[in-house]
């Protein structure tokens, strides 16, 4: 049931141009804290590159840790933007307008964060020069492309690519209308990034061409991404817990479950702080609601696959890894808190109404599945790192510091800042697409009841 | 003569296409004639013709040059230094195909993206005739005209009911 009310366009510019236009209190109060836990964790970055990696708790058999947990978690998260706005686009959902843009932005961001999460690891992030441009001609020296380390900034680099391109042809109706409400300095950004757009049909004809297309295009990124982040894992065969053939496909539905949660926790906030309570309604959670129990059941379905696959085999190493996993402190813990967040309370709570269209339940259930994805990546690759192999000479386990704590924290308030910055630049709610929401949007009277319609072409 | 850029804003969006026909029936060209709007509507809803476009062709050529570059950069890289990894072959098709499949999409985007602006004629750096309450919901007809045949479409833009008129 769509639930809108006819605003007029003056007043939906007024409405969605409010980030750039007003600076409320809250605003100054989440910049000021954001920008304090990213400087601490700018701080603690640099500490750590003057004292080195012995700094972490990164030490033998395991050298992957929060870091590389965290990497996987934001790529996840990135997953959800394009892919909601691009299924959305393409099934032509109108539920899908005000949610679109919120999602893409989130995949830039997160995007940028987790493509920075390797080069922390590497603790001397400036000597990355010499392995992503070795073209060292003189000795011959080339990237070798067989090695999963030239995947993972192939498939990043195409999504980033492809997802700023995507926000950005999409913005370019708005940047438009921001051009003919600003002055000074914003008024030359906005025609310069507007293009001169003026809107006459073949403009949006290109726009509505242009979704379509980058979408589907977009789609079969958005997969290859985070499958050849799931290869990087599988394809070491040292490693028990990282051989299952459904990796690629489980991390893919993983990714999808934790950003499709994040979306609406970046919906229900800016449903609170911006007011925009007309455009953002509850029918909106109840279909992201909808959407995520789909989501959170097929990634529930391949977690199980996954595991029992794992031990159908009963492989002594395989076996002890999920003894590690699920009964030896402290993962036994985590592996309870992560059912429970991750699937076993929100997913039973999505499947009423009530509870769908309440927004602070909303976003407090993915605020849940986000703690316990995170926790999943963990489970995923620390303790199978952990696992005592018979040639590893230092069978030691990792407890993570207090400076990769703070580095982790720090890229939480680096996609905040982004998000908030963005908002004070741009909409973050696609203008025209509302306006086209309501000009096909018409009550049809059936019998004696009147029904929402949409017009088509 | 220079060409005169003629805009006439109407407040709803019945007129324009009345306006639209009166312009086209007074000889003006309909190529010349262009409608203005902040929202999309559905196509024809000004009585204005279809807009055909080649932007499937973009995606094509970019995906295209995307493997070629993604084929001679895996292939190429192994065979300048040969060194053999883990006992397979030199050129491993499996992590190639990656790197080309990969290569083929960002091509295949980056030559839609340059489709979009090309088929959109973007970037427009002259605006003409314009107004600021197009993005407000207003709806605008620009007229190309020779500086003779001005009076005539103001008159045809008025009649029709436009609300403003502004020349460029």
């Amino acid at each position: 049931m769509q639930e809108r009310v006819y605003i007029e366009p003056k007043q939906i510019n007024k409405d969605l141009m409010k980030g750039l236009t007003e600076t409320p209190l809250w605003y100054w109060i989440a910049v000021g804290c954001l920008s304090l836990v990213f400087l601490t964790a700018a701080i603690s970055f640099g500490y750590m590159m003057n004292k080195g990696l012995g700094l972490t708790g990164l030490n033998r058999p395991v050298f992957w840790g929060f870091f590389i947990t965290n990497f996987v978690f934001w790529v996840g998260i990135s997953h959800a933007g394009v892919m909601i706005s691009a299924i959305l686009r393409l099934t032509g959902a109108e539920w899908r307008r005000p949610v679109t843009r919120a999602a893409e932005v989130l995949t830039i961001f997160s995007l940028l964060t987790a493509a920075l999460m390797p080069l922390i690891h590497t603790g001397r992030p400036w000597r990355i020069i010499y392995w992503f441009l070795p073209y060292d001609f003189s000795r011959g020296i080339w990237p070798d492309p067989r090695s999963p380390l030239v995947w993972d900034p192939a498939a990043i680099f195409t999504y980033l690519t492809g997802s700023i391109l995507f926000v950005y042809v999409a913005l370019i109706p708005d940047l438009a209308v921001a051009r003919d409400r600003s002055t000074g300095w914003r008024f030359i950004l906005y025609s310069i990034l507007s293009l001169g757009f003026r809107g006459n049909p073949r403009q949006w004809k290109l726009q509505a061409v242009a979704g379509i297309l980058l979408s589907a295009l977009i789609l079969p990124v958005f997969v290859s991404v985070h499958s050849i982040v799931s290869w990087d894992f599988a394809v070491n065969i040292g490693v028990e817990g990282w051989h299952s053939t459904i990796f690629a496909p489980y991390f893919v539905i993983g990714a999808v479950h934790s950003g499709v949660s994040a979306v609406v926790t970046m919906m229900a906030l800016m449903r609170w702080l911006w007011g925009w309570d007309k455009y953002i309604r509850p029918e909106h959670f109840d279909g992201l609601g909808r959407l995520l129990i789909v989501v959170a059941c097929t990634w529930f379905y391949f977690f199980i696959i996954e595991f029992f696959f794992g031990m159908f085999s009963q492989e002594s190493p395989e076996l002890a890894l999920r003894h590690l996993q699920m009964f030896e402190w402290p993962y036994n813990m985590l592996f309870i808190i992560f059912l429970l967040t991750g699937f076993f309370i929100p997913v039973p709570l999505w499947l009423f109404k009530k509870v769908r269209r309440n927004i602070a339940l909303m976003f407090w259930t993915s605020i849940l599945v986000n703690i316990g994805m995170w926790i999943e990546r963990f489970l995923i690759i620390v303790p199978s790192l952990q696992r005592k192999q018979p040639f590893t000479f230092v069978w030691g386990s990792y407890q993570p510091t207090i400076i990769e704590i703070l580095i982790i924290l720090g890229t939480f308030s680096m996609v905040g800042l982004g998000l908030l910055a963005f908002s004070k630049l741009f909409p973050l709610i696609p203008i025209f697409d509302i306006k086209e929401g309501q000009i096909l949007h018409e009550d049809i009277q059936i019998g004696r009841v009147k029904v929402p319609g949409v017009i088509k072409d | 003569m220079a060409n005169k850029h003629i805009l006439g804003l109407f407040s709803d969006i019945d007129k324009p296409a009345n306006a639209l026909d009166k312009l086209k029936d007074s000889g003006f060209d309909e190529s010349d004639l262009d409608i203005l709007t902040d929202t999309p509507y559905p196509e024809g809803t000004f009585g204005e013709q279809h807009t055909s476009h080649k932007l499937f062709r973009f995606p094509l050529i970019g995906a295209a040059c995307g493997f070629a570059f993604g084929l001679l950069i895996t292939a190429g890289t192994q065979l300048a230094y040969p060194l053999v990894t883990g006992g397979k072959p030199i050129l491993s098709i499996p992590p190639m195909v990656i790197i080309m499949y990969e290569g083929t999409m960002l091509g295949a985007i980056l030559m839609t993206i340059l489709g979009i602006l090309i088929e959109s004629r973007l970037p427009r750096l002259i605006m003409g005739a314009y107004d600021e309450r197009i993005t407000e919901g207003h709806v605008g007809i620009t007229v190309v005209c020779s500086e003779d045949n001005v009076p005539k479409a103001r008159t045809i833009l008025e009649s029709a009911g436009a609300i403003a008129i502004k020349e460029a």
